[in-house]
C-alpha cells in the first residue's frame, strides 16, 4: 500500500524540469546585411563551441544551400528531421515544431527566421514557432537579414526596387538576447557572388543580378549597421536609466500615426515607428471612423485593418476612433493621451478642392497647439499593397433613383395646380421641399439626381417659354443656379445626417447585444446555463456557429450544448489557444487553416476555457471592431463563467463547512451515547466478575438485566446508525410488493413488544383498507422509530393511538401519543438528523431522521402536530402509486 | 434420551464462547468448527441433532455450507445472521435452512428455535402426535379439521384451512413466502406473494381478538410468517 510513494530522485528531476518550463528560452539573431554574408556560417559556428561547451544543441532547419564548407560544420551536431507537409500534390519540408517540443533541446538552430511555413503548418510564419520556442524555455539561434525587418521594409524596397513579402515583426527583434552582426564588406560580397557562393531563392536571375549592385549593397550594409548601432543605443539607454547614470532625461515622448483608407498608410506606419524607436517613445496608430468611412467599399476597410494590425505587430498601440470629423477627432484623441507628435500624411486632395474645403492636415495643424505636426509624403508603395483584395459584387439599387424621380413629378405636378396662385419663385420651393425629402430618404446620390431634374423639370414646364428648355428671361438663370445649390448643399446635409445615424445605430446595436447578453448572464446561476445563454447570443450578434469549450478530464471539453462539432484538428487549435491564451485559427497568422477562430476566454483568475466562433461568411470577423466586438463578448462570458465557478467553490466549500460541522455533532453524540451504555455494561460486568460472590442473588439480577439493556440499547443506536449511512449514501433499494398495512402494524408491534408491555395500543384499520406498494423492512422501521419515539417522550402508560385511512392516491398513517407535544416550531426540527427533544433524550436523534428518509423514498411525506387534546401525533403518507396485483381468486 | 449433539460452526470466539456456556449448561452436547470446510466435515462426522451455522465465514459462504450439508442429510440447520440482512436469510431458508436468528440475539431466543427444530424432528417420526395443535387458545384438530378459539369453532374456507395447516405443519418455524405460496397456492403461483398476505389478513381475522396486534400468526417483514408454538 505505500510502495507509490515517490522517488526522491525522480521527484528531483520533475521539479528540474518545471524550472527550465517555466524559464523562457534565449533568443540570439545573426543579423546581416544580405545573403551570402555567411550568417549562417557564423550560427553554425557559435553551435559547435555551445556543444564543445556540453550544450544539448540539436539543429531544427540550416539551409546550407549545398556550401561544401557550411556542410562541413554541420558534422557531429544532430539534426532535427524536417516534417513533410503535402500541399497541391507536393511534399514541401518544413521544420518539425512539434518535433522540436517533444525532444526539448536546450538550444536549437532555426535558420531564417522570415520564413513563411507551408500551409497546413501551425503557425504562417517561423517566427511564430521560434517565439513558441522560446516560451518553453528552448534557446534559439536564428538568422535574418535587414531586408525582412517589418520597419525596414519600405526603405528597402526603396533602395533595390525589390519588394520583399516576407517580413518579421520588429518586436521578434526586440525580444532578443543577443544580435550578433555578421559584416562583409561590399566588395568581398560581391566577390562571393561572382564565384556562385550566394543563393538566393525564388528570384529571377535578372532581379538578384540588380540586387547585388554595389551601391545596393553598401545601403544594406549601412542599414544593418544603423540598425544594430540603435539597437547598442538603446541597450545603453536602459542600462543608464537602470543604474541611475545621467542626470536629464528627455520629456517623456509619445508618437500618434493617423492612418487613412489610402494604400500609403502602410508606409507612414512604418515611418512612425522609426521615427519612434529614434525617440525611444511609445507610440500610438489611430483611425478615425467618420460616418463617411462606413461607406468605403469593403476592400479599403480591409486595407485599414491590415494597417492596424501592422502597426500591432510593429508595437504600436491601435485605436479606432468614431467622430464626425478626422481633425477634430484626432486632436481630441492627442490631447487626452498627451502625444506630442502627430505624424500624417501629406495631402491627396487636388489643390482647388484643399482652397474650398481646406485639407485634414491644415485642420489638424490649426488645432495642435504645442504638439508637433510631422508630415510625410504620401506616395504609394511600390509593388503590391499587402492588403487582400476581395471584391463583393454590390447589387446597383434602383428604388431610390425611381422614388427620386417619383418625387419631381409630384412636386411639379402640385406646382402645376398651385400656379394660378402663387408666382413662379414660390414653385421653386416645392421642388426644394421635395429635394429635401429625397435627400432625408435615400441619400446622396438620389438627392442629386432630384436636384437636377427638379432645375429641368421647372425650366421646362414653367419658365417662359414653357414647354422647352429655352430660358427667354436670363435672370431666371441666377435662379436655376441657386436653386441647383441650395438643392446640393441640403442633400449633401441630409446625407451626412443619415449617415451618422447610420453609424450611431450600428453601435447602439453592438451596445445593445452586449448588453442584453450581460443582463441574461447576470440573472442566471449555473455554468451550463451561462453556456448556452452566451452561445446563443454570440452565434445571433455574429451570425456564427458557436462552442465554448472548458478545461474538463482528459482535455477541452464542448460545454454548454454548443451547435460546433469539432474535429481532433480544430480541438488541437482550441489547446493550443488555452495554452497559449492567443487568439488562433482562422482570420489569424496562427493555424489560419482552422474552419473556426478560437478566443481564448479570460477571466482575471486565469483562462477559464476557449470560445470557438465559425462565421458563416468566412470573412465576416476580418473587421477589426467585429472582432474587438467579438472579444468584448469573450470577456462578458469569460467574467460570467468565472463568477459562476467561484460560486460554485463558495457553495461547495459552504457545503464542505456544514459537512464538517455535522460530522463533529455526529462524532460527539455518538461517543456519548455509545459509551454511556458501554460504561454501564462495563461495570456492571465487572461488578460481577469481581464481587460475584457476595452479591445476594437480586443485586446480581439486576446488574445483568442493565447489561442486557444497554446492550439492546447500543444495538438499536447502531442500527439506527447503519440504516442512516445507507439511507445518505444512495444504497437503499426499495424492494416494493404489495402489502396488507396491518401486518406491518402488527409485525412493528410485535418487534417493540418489551418496550410496549405495559401500554394501550389503539389501532384502527379499516378493513377495506387496500394494499399498499410498499418495502415492508422499511416501513416496519419507520413504524417502530415513530413507536419508539412515542415510548421516549411519553409518560409510562400513556395510550399510544395508531390510524390507517386512505385515498384515492394515498394511505395516511397517524401515529399518535398523549405525552407532552412538541415544543412550538419544533415540529420541523424534529426531523433533523442529531436533534434530540429537550427531555429523554436516550438516542441520537436519528430515527425521526430516518423515518423521514424512508418515507421521502416511498415518494411519500412526513410531519408532525400536536393535538389539541395534547400529545403529538406523526402522520406520513404512502403513495398508491402503480398497478395494484390481480385480485385475490375467493374460495368458498 | 441421549443428550442432544449440535455442531456450531461460527468464527468469532466470542459468540462460540457465550454458546458454549449457554448450550452445554442447557445440556446439549456442542461440536465447535471456526471455518465452513470445518463445519462440513463435523456435520459429517458428529451425525448432529441441529446445526447452527453463523452466515458469515471466512472461508466460504454460510450458504455454500447449507447446500453442502443439503446434499446428503436432513438434519435442522438454524442461521445466524444480522439484521437488515432479510434478503440473505431468505435466500439461506430456500436454500434448505430450518430456521434462523437476528444477531444480536438473547440465549432463550436461540433455545426456543433449537427446542422447535428438535421437535419437528421427533414429529417426523411420530406423525399421531400432530393430530392436533394447541398454542394459547388456538386449537386445530388435524383429524377432524376443526379449529377451536376459546373452544368456539371458527369456520375457514378450505384454502384458510390449508395456509394454517401448512403453518402448523411448521409450527414455531419461520416459513417465507415461497414456501407457503408453493405449498398452499401449487408450484404455478409463487409470484402471487400478495396471495399469502391477503389470506394471512383474513385469517388474523378470525382467530386473532387483536388482528393489528397478533399473538399467533406472527410476521417476519421481509422473510414471512411464523406461528406461535410456545
Amino acid at each position: 500500500m505505500s510502495t507509490d510513494r515517490p522517488d526522491p530522485e525522480a521527484l528531483l528531476a520533475r521539479v528540474k524540469e518545471e524550472e527550465a518550463r517555466r524559464r523562457k528560452g534565449k533568443l540570439k539573431v545573426f543579423f546581416g546585411a544580405a545573403a551570402g554574408v555567411g550568417k549562417t556560417y557564423a550560427m553554425l559556428e557559435a553551435a559547435r563551441e555551445q556543444r564543445a561547451d556540453g550544450i544539448d544543441v540539436l539543429i531544427g532547419v540550416v539551409e546550407t544551400h549545398g556550401r561544401t564548407e557550411t556542410d562541413a560544420l554541420l558534422e557531429g551536431l544532430e539534426r532535427l528531421p524536417l516534417w513533410g507537409v503535402e500541399y497541391r500534390g507536393t511534399t514541401l519540408q518544413e521544420f518539425d515544431l512539434d518535433g522540436a517540443l517533444g525532444r526539448h533541446p536546450a538550444l536549437i538552430l532555426v535558420d531564417e527566421l522570415a520564413h513563411t511555413n507551408a500551409p497546413g503548418s501551425r503557425h504562417a510564419k517561423r517566427w511564430q514557432d521560434v517565439l513558441e520556442l522560446l516560451d518553453t524555455g528552448i534557446d534559439v539561434y536564428t538568422t535574418v537579414n535587414v531586408q525582412h525587418v517589418e520597419s525596414l521594409n519600405d526603405v528597402v524596397a526603396k533602395i533595390t526596387g525589390v519588394v520583399v513579402r516576407e517580413t518579421v515583426p520588429d518586436s521578434v527583434l526586440e525580444q532578443a538576447d543577443e544580435v550578433e552582426l555578421i559584416d562583409l564588406p561590399p566588395d568581398d560580397l560581391l566577390e562571393r557572388f561572382k564565384d556562385g557562393k550566394v543563393y538566393m531563392p525564388d528570384q529571377a536571375q535578372e532581379a538578384v543580378r540588380n540586387f547585388f549592385r554595389k551601391g545596393n549593397l553598401i545601403a544594406l550594409r549601412e542599414l544593418a549597421l544603423r540598425r544594430t548601432a540603435e539597437r547598442v543605443d538603446a541597450q545603453m539607454r536602459v542600462y543608464m536609466h537602470e543604474h541611475a547614470i545621467g542626470k536629464a532625461w528627455p520629456t517623456a515622448e509619445r508618437l500618434l500615426v493617423c492612418i487613412s483608407p489610402g494604400p500609403e498608410s502602410a508606409r507612414l506606419v512604418r515611418a512612425a515607428k522609426r521615427m519612434a524607436d529614434r525617440l525611444g517613445a511609445p507610440w500610438v496608430a489611430a483611425y478615425v471612423e467618420t460616418p463617411a468611412q462606413l461607406r468605403l467599399p469593403a476592400e479599403v476597410r480591409d486595407r485599414v485593418t491590415q494597417t492596424l494590425r501592422l502597426a500591432e505587430q510593429l508595437g504600436a498601440e491601435t485605436y479606432m476612433l468614431p467622430g464626425p470629423k478626422m481633425s477634430e477627432a484626432i486632436l481630441a484623441f492627442a490631447h487626452d493621451r498627451n502625444v506630442t507628435k502627430i505624424v500624417v500624411g501629406k495631402p491627396r486632395r487636388r489643390l482647388w478642392t484643399r482652397i474650398l474645403i481646406g485639407s485634414i492636415v491644415d485642420a489638424i495643424v490649426q488645432g495642435s497647439g504645442d504638439i508637433d505636426i510631422y508630415v510625410i509624403s504620401a506616395e504609394r508603395e511600390q509593388g503590391v499593397s499587402p492588403v487582400l483584395v476581395r471584391r463583393r459584387a454590390i447589387p446597383p439599387e434602383w428604388a431610390p433613383y425611381v422614388w427620386a424621380l417619383t418625387v419631381v413629378a409630384l412636386s411639379s405636378g402640385i406646382a402645376w395646380l398651385t400656379l394660378p396662385f402663387f408666382e413662379l419663385a414660390n414653385l421653386v420651393m416645392v421642388y426644394l421641399l421635395g429635394i429635401v425629402v429625397v435627400a432625408t430618404r435615400y441619400g446622396r446620390g438620389p438627392s442629386l439626381v432630384a436636384s437636377v431634374l427638379s432645375v429641368a423639370a421647372l425650366d421646362f414646364l414653367f419658365v417662359p417659354p414653357v414647354f422647352t428648355f429655352a430660358v427667354s428671361d436670363v435672370r431666371y438663370l441666377f435662379t436655376f443656379a441657386v436653386m441647383l445649390l441650395v438643392g446640393l448643399v441640403t442633400s449633401s446635409l441630409a446625407a451626412r445626417i443619415r449617415m451618422q445615424a447610420v453609424a450611431a445605430r450600428q453601435r447602439e446595436e453592438r451596445t445593445a447585444a452586449l448588453y442584453a447578453m450581460s443582463r441574461e448572464l447576470a440573472s442566471t446561476r449555473g455554468v451550463d446555463q451561462l453556456l448556452t445563454i452566451a452561445v446563443r447570443h454570440i452565434s445571433e450578434v455574429f451570425r456564427s456557429q458557436v462552442v465554448v469549450l472548458l478545461p474538463g478530464a482528459g482535455g477541452l471539453v464542448p460545454s454548454g450544448g454548443g451547435q460546433l462539432a469539432l474535429d481532433s484538428n480544430e480541438l488541437g487549435v482550441a489547446k493550443w489557444v488555452h495554452e497559449h491564451h492567443q487568439p488562433a485559427g482562422l482570420g489569424t497568422a496562427t493555424l489560419p487553416g482552422a474552419v473556426a477562430l478560437y478566443l481564448p476566454l479570460q477571466a482575471p483568475r486565469g483562462p477559464v476555457g476557449v470560445l470557438g466562433v465559425r462565421p458563416a461568411d468566412r470573412h465576416a470577423l476580418d473587421a477589426p471592431d467585429q472582432l474587438h466586438q467579438l472579444e468584448t463578448f469573450a470577456n462578458q462570458t469569460a467574467l460570467a463563467i468565472e463568477r459562476a465557478q467561484l460560486a460554485d467553490e463558495a457553495q461547495q466549500a459552504q457545503v464542505r463547512i456544514e459537512t464538517e460541522r455535522l460530522r463533529n455533532s455526529l462524532l460527539s453524540s455518538v461517543s456519548h451515547d455509545l459509551r454511556t451504555p458501554l460504561a454501564t455494561i462495563t461495570g456492571a460486568a465487572s461488578t460481577i466478575l469481581e464481587s460475584g460472590s457476595r452479591l445476594d442473588a437480586q443485586t446480581r439480577q439486576e446488574l445483568l438485566e442493565s447489561v442486557r439493556e444497554e446492550a439492546d440499547r447500543l444495538n438499536r443506536l447502531v442500527q439506527n446508525l447503519l440504516e442512516m449511512t445507507r439511507l445518505e449514501s444512495g444504497a437503499l433499494q426499495l424492494r416494493r410488493e404489495w402489502h396488507p398495512l396491518e401486518e406491518v402494524i402488527g409485525a412493528a408491534l410485535s418487534r417493540l413488544g418489551k418496550e410496549l408491555a405495559d401500554r394501550r395500543v389503539d389501532t384502527r384499520v379499516p378493513p377495506d383498507l387496500p394494499l399498499v406498494p410498499i418495502d415492508d423492512v422499511l416501513v416496519e422501521q419507520v413504524l417502530v422509530n415513530l413507536l419508539d419515539n412515542a415510548v421516549k417522550y411519553t409518560p409510562r402508560e400513556s395510550p399510544i393511538r395508531i390510524i390507517a385511512t386512505a385515498t384515492d392516491r394515498a394511505v395516511t398513517v397517524e401515529v399518535a401519543d398523549h405525552g407532552p407535544g412538541l415544543p412550538r416550531g419544533e415540529e420541523d426540527r424534529v426531523f433533523e438528523k442529531f436533534h434530540r427533544g429537550a427531555e429523554g433524550g436516550r438516542g441520537v436523534g436519528l430515527g425521526l431522521a430516518i423515518a423521514q428518509g424512508i418515507v421521502k423514498a416511498h415518494g411519500g411525506r412526513i410531519w408532525a402536530q400536536n393535538l389539541p387534546e395534547g400529545g403529538v401525533a406523526f402522520l406520513f403518507t404512502l403513495p398508491l402509486a402503480g398497478t395494484p396485483p390481480a385480485a385475490v381468486p375467493a374460495d368458498a | 434420551m441421549p443428550e442432544p449433539v449440535v455442531v456450531l460452526i461460527e468464527d468469532e470466539p466470542q459468540i462460540r464462547r457465550f454458546l458454549r456456556a449457554t448450550l452445554t449448561g442447557q445440556g446439549y452436547k456442542l461440536f465447535e468448527a471456526t471455518t465452513g470446510a470445518d463445519g462440513v466435515v463435523e456435520v459429517g462426522s458428529r451425525q448432529p441433532d441441529v446445526v447452527i451455522v453463523d452466515l458469515g465465514l471466512p472461508d466460504m459462504d454460510g450458504l455454500e455450507v447449507i447446500r453442502r450439508v443439503r446434499e446428503w442429510t436432513d438434519v435442522p440447520v438454524i442461521v445466524l445472521s444480522a439484521r437488515g440482512q432479510e434478503r440473505d436469510k431468505v435466500t439461506a431458508l430456500d436454500a434448505g435452512a430450518d430456521d434462523y436468528v437476528s444477531k444480536p440475539f438473547g440465549a432463550s431466543e436461540l433455545l426456543a428455535r433449537i427446542r422447535v427444530a428438535l421437535r419437528h424432528t421427533a414429529g417426523a417420526s411420530h406423525e399421531a402426535d400432530e393430530a392436533a395443535f394447541k398454542v394459547g387458545e388456538l386449537r386445530v384438530d388435524l383429524l377432524r379439521r376443526q379449529v377451536l378459539v376459546d373452544d368456539k369453532e371458527v369456520h375457514l374456507t378450505p384454502i384458510e384451512y390449508k395456509l394454517l395447516t401448512t403453518l402448523v405443519r411448521h409450527a414455531g418455524k419461520v416459513v417465507t413466502h415461497q414456501q407457503l405460496l408453493r405449498e398452499v397456492w401449487g408450484p404455478s403461483h409463487t409470484e402471487q406473494a400478495h396471495y399469502a398476505r391477503v389470506y394471512m389478513a383474513h385469517l388474523r381475522h378470525k382467530l386473532e381478538a387483536e388482528p393489528a396486534r397478533p399473538r399467533y400468526l406472527l410476521t417476519e417483514p421481509g422473510v414471512g410468517y411464523r406461528l406461535a408454538a410456545e
